[in-house]
């Protein structure tokens, strides 16, 4: 089953995804504990990769790391020789030669986290490729939403946002709907990817009718600094047609959860009142996220390509 | 059809006729009895039976260490707690090619500090399982003392390690596969302890 690299969900088998989930599941509870390190990767080095700044998702994998006792080298844009302009893929072959036991790659660039991965030996995990896909944050939505509802299939999911420039929303959508889910994309026009239905979900340009029903209602966020005023006419507007507020939410079921991948523009995709309490799960969408990324850690660092060196194409 | 009887000996039997096959070597019968005993040692040995705390190691020491925990009932009117430690995290033979095997739950309802824990596993055998779940069990705190209860010591010690409380003794060749089992498959139901000879798990490849 499970391949030797995480690149994409798109890529993934129903039950790859629910092996990891129980796997994440299980690695839960270390978080309960007093103690949360185990040796189970005691001496294997993880390298985090970043090409794009990121916080939230590199210290994430930093602690998942760190609690299976790996060593996490942190290389990064601003640390690096990159601002020597030494190419990606000799700067991902120099890191392959210290013989890490998985490397995790993020970059603005879809498909480099795949390009690394063919000519590198460790296994390479993509932490956000472009807008391309980021799995482990759509693993730790569904294990966030499985935890939630009791289970996936049958649920009915609405994303709401920019469908076109997310990478989270593309790995939710392949997630979701290979769990059994049915999937709603919503938002402004501009931002639905032309023949998005192509791959299985209905398209809503209405919040309403996508909202009706929802078991899961998932905003994404607004990248303010990038798209005001060339997909949408004003933030404002934005907010009041496709802003996730307890009045909106009323379309959705009574139990319906809220969702968000952070960091929450507050007032824009998501109400102030919404973001820190029930029925919004973000701050559990963060826990689970150590879990998950330990779960995929557990699962891939360490493995050799199958055949070993000679199996390489 | 007529030549039958001159055909050569059978091929060895598939894995499944081999699972179907297996030696029993302690029914369910057995394993109470052994149960009861191991619990009246328990009750001989400890003085404070309020510290003690049952772990089980997953899979099969998770129906014992149920089983005990009501035999120390019976017998000592005593409520001991029972916890599940999966060991897989701490294992030493996580090998760098092929799947990693599957987590199991770990349940720890109680504090380990100052209590007398009683590991308790199906089958012992190299001790890497018990090196493994009392690193584990430390990471939990500090207990008083630790103990270890094992259905069957099938032998092949390669670490210095001690059963406290063994069910039965069963000689084995290396390769044997010694296995507790449940009605179809599970660990529900009847009990028994099957030994499986070397080769026949493997479609008698041997």
């Amino acid at each position: 089953m499970i391949a030797r690299d995480l690149i994409a969900v798109e890529d993934l088998e129903r039950a790859d995804l629910e092996r990891i989930l129980e796997t994440a599941e299980r690695m839960q509870e270390l978080g309960r504990r007093t103690v949360k390190k185990v040796p189970t990767l005691r001496g294997r080095t993880i390298v985090l990769l970043f090409f794009e700044p990121s916080t939230r998702t590199r210290t994430s994998f930093e602690i998942a790391g760190k609690r299976l006792s790996a060593d996490m080298i942190n290389f990064s844009t601003s640390s690096s020789s990159l601002s020597k302009h030494e190419s990606i893929l000799d700067t991902a072959r120099t890191l392959d030669a210290m013989q890490p036991d998985a490397v995790v790659v993020r970059h603005s660039v879809a498909g480099v986290p795949k390009r690394i991965a063919d000519v590198l030996d460790s296994p390479v995990i993509n932490a956000g490729d472009g807008a391309h896909e980021h799995p482990t944050q759509a693993l730790l939505d569904l294990l966030t939403v499985q935890q939630e509802k009791g289970r996936i299939d049958g649920l009915t999911v609405a994303i709401v946002g920019d469908i076109v420039h997310s990478r989270v929303a593309r790995s939710n959508i392949y997630g979701f709907l290979k769990m059994g889910a049915e999937v709603r994309v919503a938002g402004p026009p501009t931002m639905l990817p032309a023949a998005i239905e192509t791959l299985g979900v209905k398209a809503f340009t209405s919040l309403r009718e996508a909202l009706d029903g929802a078991d899961v209602v998932m905003a994404l966020r607004i990248q303010l600094e990038r798209l005001a005023g060339a997909l949408f006419p004003s933030i404002r507007e934005y907010a009041e047609t496709f802003g996730i507020s307890r009045a909106t939410l009323r379309y959705a079921k009574d139990d319906a959860i809220v969702m968000h991948p952070g960091p929450v523009n507050r007032g824009v995709e998501l109400a102030h009142d919404l973001a820190d309490r029930r029925p919004s799960v973000i701050l559990d969408q963060v826990r689970n996220g150590v879990a998950l990324r330990m779960a995929v850690l557990y699962l891939l660092a360490g493995r050799e390509r199958a055949g070993g060196a000679e199996g390489r194409a | 059809m007529a030549n039958d009887y001159a055909q050569p000996p059978a091929p060895p039997p598939s894995a499944s006729e081999a699972a179907a096959s297996a030696n029993v070597v302690l029914d369910d019968t057995g394993i109470r009895r052994a149960l009861m005993r191991i619990a009246h040692e328990i009750v001989e040995r400890n003085q404070d039976l309020g510290r003690l705390y049952l772990v089980a190691v997953p899979n099969g020491g998770v129906p014992l260490a149920r089983q005990l925990a009501e035999n120390l009932r019976q017998i000592a009117d005593a409520d001991v707690t029972v916890g599940i430690l999966d060991t897989t995290l701490y294992r030493d033979d996580l090998i760098s090619r092929g799947e990693r095997p599957r987590l199991r739950r770990t349940e720890m309802p109680s504090v380990v500090d100052d209590r007398i824990v009683v590991l308790v596993d199906d089958v012992a055998s190299t001790g890497r399982t018990i090196r493994a779940a009392m690193d584990a069990l430390m990471d939990f705190g500090r207990p008083r003392a630790v103990q270890v209860v094992a259905l069957v010591d099938r032998g092949h010690r390669e670490l210095p390690i001690k059963i406290d409380y063994v069910g039965k003794n069963i000689p084995t060749r290396t390769g044997d596969s010694v296995q507790l089992r449940g009605e179809d498959g599970g660990l529900e139901g009847p009990l028994r302890v099957v030994v499986v000879p070397a080769g026949a798990a493997e479609g008698g490849a041997a």
